[in-house]
């Protein structure tokens, strides 16, 4: 697949990275459905913008984001949101001269990429059949929309479910997508408040990448993920 | 039922473009084949095949299961090795397992 702005070569990176750094980082929110993308992005507006304004509607149906959703003007301030931070005690480790870190960026919620969309999947949910159908190729479109938005990308917030198996197809095809492109990539290994989380078992199958465990529904680490992001996205 | 499955060389994948292959892959999938690719799919190839599977998915077609070994990288990554991809319809394809140099999967058909 070869386009003029798929295949960035490392120089040009560095140029870019040494010459003409964006005074605006544009970060897509990327991931499987029901990773928790919409609650990460709802997290970043109500820390950094308005406690409350939603970006989205995270339920438990998978797909519930069908149209890619991008908030503007966001600054991640660390040293004067510090204290906004809902469970200080998770965050004792990430004190003092890292919380200077400052980004202005604009956040694009993505749908959550798969590789088939089954209608009947929505059914046992408990929607209608032709509600299921509508809502089925809606996702699809989605898709296709979260990937398009790919081409316009300066960094991407790859969110998993830390329950889960991380080694799937989709989260190998975005993180390759990523390297290929030379797009910087933080994996956010996400629900950690649950019991059963094994966020290690992310670190281990992507370890040439970032991996922040979080919890964006309780903000659990969230900090750590800011820095992160201050860091690699400037 | 009977399944058939593709086993398609190296040789044949590089002969086409990427439009081709992507092309001549969902063509088999559609049809309710296993696409097996020798030499494998890049992860930009993967991606394009996702949106184009998309455009497609209907009632009788949910889309694809996918499967494959990640990306091989040369010397200072300028060089990267593509591996074996398997490609087929999600009605009837699962991955079981998967990890970093095997694939485990049920093919099941009613």
């Amino acid at each position: 697949m070869k386009s003029g702005k798929k295949r960035k070569g490392i120089l040009s990176q560095l140029i870019r990275a040494l010459f003409f750094r964006k005074k605006t980082a544009k970060v897509g929110i990327y991931g499987p459905p029901n990773a928790g993308k919409t609650t990460l992005t709802n997290r970043i507006i109500h820390t950094f913008v308005d406690e409350n304004e939603d970006i989205g509607v995270a339920t438990e149906v998978p797909h519930e984001t069908r149209r890619a959703v991008r908030k503007g003007g966001i600054i991640i301030d660390l040293k004067s949101k510090s204290l906004l931070n809902p469970n200080p005690d998770s965050n004792s480790n990430s004190k003092s001269k890292r919380r200077k870190a400052k980004l202005k960026l604009d956040v694009v919620d993505t749908p959550g990429l798969a590789t088939k969309i089954d209608f009947h999947e929505f059914m046992a949910f408990g929607l209608e059949e032709e509600e299921a159908k509508r809502r089925a190729k809606e996702a699809t479109e989605g898709v296709i929309e979260a990937i398009k938005w790919l081409d316009d990308i300066d960094g991407v917030v790859l969110v998993m479910d830390s329950t889960e198996d991380p080694y799937t197809q989709t989260n190998i095809v975005i993180i390759g997508n990523m390297e290929a492109r030379g797009i910087p990539c933080i994996i956010a290994a996400n629900k950690v408040d649950i019991s059963d989380a094994a966020p290690q078992r992310i670190i281990d199958a992507f370890p040439q990448h970032p991996v922040i465990p979080i919890s964006a529904l309780k903000g659990e680490n969230m900090e750590r993920l800011y820095e992160e992001m201050a860091r690699r996205f400037r | 039922m009977e399944i058939k499955m593709d086993l398609i060389s190296e040789d044949k994948i590089n002969s086409m473009d990427s439009m081709e292959k992507l092309k001549f892959v969902l063509e088999g999938v559609k049809s309710g084949n296993i696409v097996v690719l020798e030499g494998g799919l890049t992860s930009e190839e993967q991606m394009k095949l996702i949106e184009l599977t998309m455009a497609e998915v209907n009632e009788d077609f949910p889309g694809i299961e996918m499967s494959g070994y990640p990306t091989k990288k040369g010397f200072l990554n300028l060089k990267r090795k593509t591996r074996l991809t398997v490609i087929g319809p999600a009605k009837i394809m699962h991955t079981i397992k998967k990890e970093k140099d095997l694939i485990s999967a049920m093919i099941s058909a009613i």
